[in-house]
């Protein structure tokens, strides 16, 4: 899915458990994220601890979607 | 010598008996020709005749295996055939497998030489390794370049010589054959470097894998005025799964309309995805799809809008063709739309 996103010609980023996985797949823009059954959220945090980490997963979205990269770059930080 | 005598087989589809409806048609023996017989009749000229026909539904020889393949070898062994033709299957998979299985059996259990034809996302493309399989395009309007491809090959095998290399003859790589060249390997090596370097065409002999990717697209420069979108293969559907997207396996996306959504909520959104715990999703599909913090970065300017729709499937178990289809349909429509980046979640 990301690859045929990107061949559309719109940037992707691939927000994913198993980064792996999405070298394997061809993504170029990454995010690793929580955990398989809750990438974006931990439900032992209460709900706006939660919220914030949702968030800063995705200010990493967001900044891997303005950053120009040349091959398979994966956001850590 | 007598003209090279062909056995071909068909399904029902190519036979014109019918399409699915036909499918569990049993095997039939023919005389002559049957449907793209004729094609392959007029290619050989003198040299080769198709002289008898097995019809096979696709469904039936799927299901009754072992049966279905030893009734098809003995019809094909009453008529002492010098070489046997499966197909072509193009891209229809059942007829694909039934073509490399009979191809196969027809070598291995009646020493006869058989080889097919299919497009190289046919599952049938797994007997690569042990029949012979000319590529073909994807559909039956590729005909006239299959036979014309499959014919030469028809008439070679059947006056028992062998085959050269894939890349010579025109079949998908996969049958190794040992043989000595003229040439020492550092040699040719040379050669292939000398030509690489004048700018003349070469041929490897290793070419490596095709990874298909896909280079990075620019980075969006002001995303406080870029129209984003959601995709998730985590399965996220609104509540009820509406479309019933398969919990694995999926054979199609959903696209839904969150115009006004600003949060999703356990009693509005759940995951139809088969393949994880879905507790955590169907409490709260934010922690997937997180629309929440989409409409906040909306509301604070730091994107310029949240896409209107979001595309949604299960990701596991399902093929690579599948999903390589209908994602390049729905990107054409994220294109269409005027998004301008795309953030997708997977589980």
């Amino acid at each position: 899915m990301v690859k045929e996103i990107e061949r559309a010609g719109i940037p992707v980023v691939h927000i994913c458990t198993v980064v792996p996985i999405s070298l394997t797949v061809g993504a170029n823009r990454i995010v690793p994220a929580i955990a398989i059954p809750h990438p974006l959220g931990n439900p032992s945090l209460g709900k706006d601890e939660e919220k914030t980490l949702r968030r800063s997963l995705l200010d990493k979205a967001l900044k891997a979607l303005s950053t120009e990269v040349s091959g398979q770059t994966v956001f850590e930080n | 010598m007598g003209k090279i005598k062909v056995v071909h087989y068909v399904n029902q589809f190519a036979a014109g008996i019918g399409g699915e409806e036909m499918a569990h048609v049993t095997p039939e023996l023919r005389d002559g020709t049957v449907g793209s017989g004729q094609a392959f009749n007029m290619a050989f000229g003198e040299e080769a005749e198709i002289v008898a026909t097995v019809v096979c539904g696709d469904n039936y020889f799927s299901e009754n295996l072992d049966k279905a393949k030893a009734e098809v070898l003995d019809m094909i062994k009453s008529k002492s055939p010098d070489v046997v033709i499966a197909g072509p299957a193009f891209n229809a998979g059942r007829y694909g497998f039934a073509c490399g299985t009979v191809a196969e059996a027809v070598e291995v259990e009646l020493g006869v030489p058989a080889f097919t034809g299919m497009f190289e996302e046919n599952a049938g493309v797994e007997f690569k390794g042990k029949v012979v399989i000319v590529p073909t395009k994807n559909s039956a309007a590729g005909m006239r370049d299959a036979v014309a491809k499959m014919a030469p090959l028809a008439i070679k095998l059947g006056k028992g010589e062998k085959l050269g290399p894939a890349f010579m003859e025109g079949y998908m790589p996969g049958i190794r054959v040992n043989f000595f060249d003229n040439e020492r390997g550092s040699k040719r090596a040379v050669d292939m470097l000398v030509k690489k370097l004048k700018g003349e065409e070469f041929v490897t002999e290793y070419p490596m894998p095709d990874f298909d990717r896909v280079e990075p697209n620019p980075a969006v420069k002001d995303l406080s005025k870029a129209k984003v979108a959601l995709v998730t293969s985590g399965g996220i559907v609104p509540k009820g799964n509406p479309d019933r997207i398969e919990s694995s396996s999926a054979s199609k996306y959903g696209e839904y309309v969150i115009d006004g959504v600003m949060d999703l909520t356990e009693a509005t959104y759940e995951t139809a995805h088969g393949g994880y715990d879905p507790v955590y999703a169907n409490l709260d599909a934010d922690r997937v799809l997180p629309v929440d913090v989409m409409r906040d970065y909306e509301k604070e300017g730091k994107i310029g809008s949240l896409h209107g729709k979001f595309y949604t499937t299960t990701g596991n178990g399902t093929s690579v063709a599948n999903s390589k289809a209908y994602s390049a349909e729905f990107a054409a429509k994220l294109k269409a739309d005027g998004v301008d980046a795309v953030i997708l979640t997977s589980t």
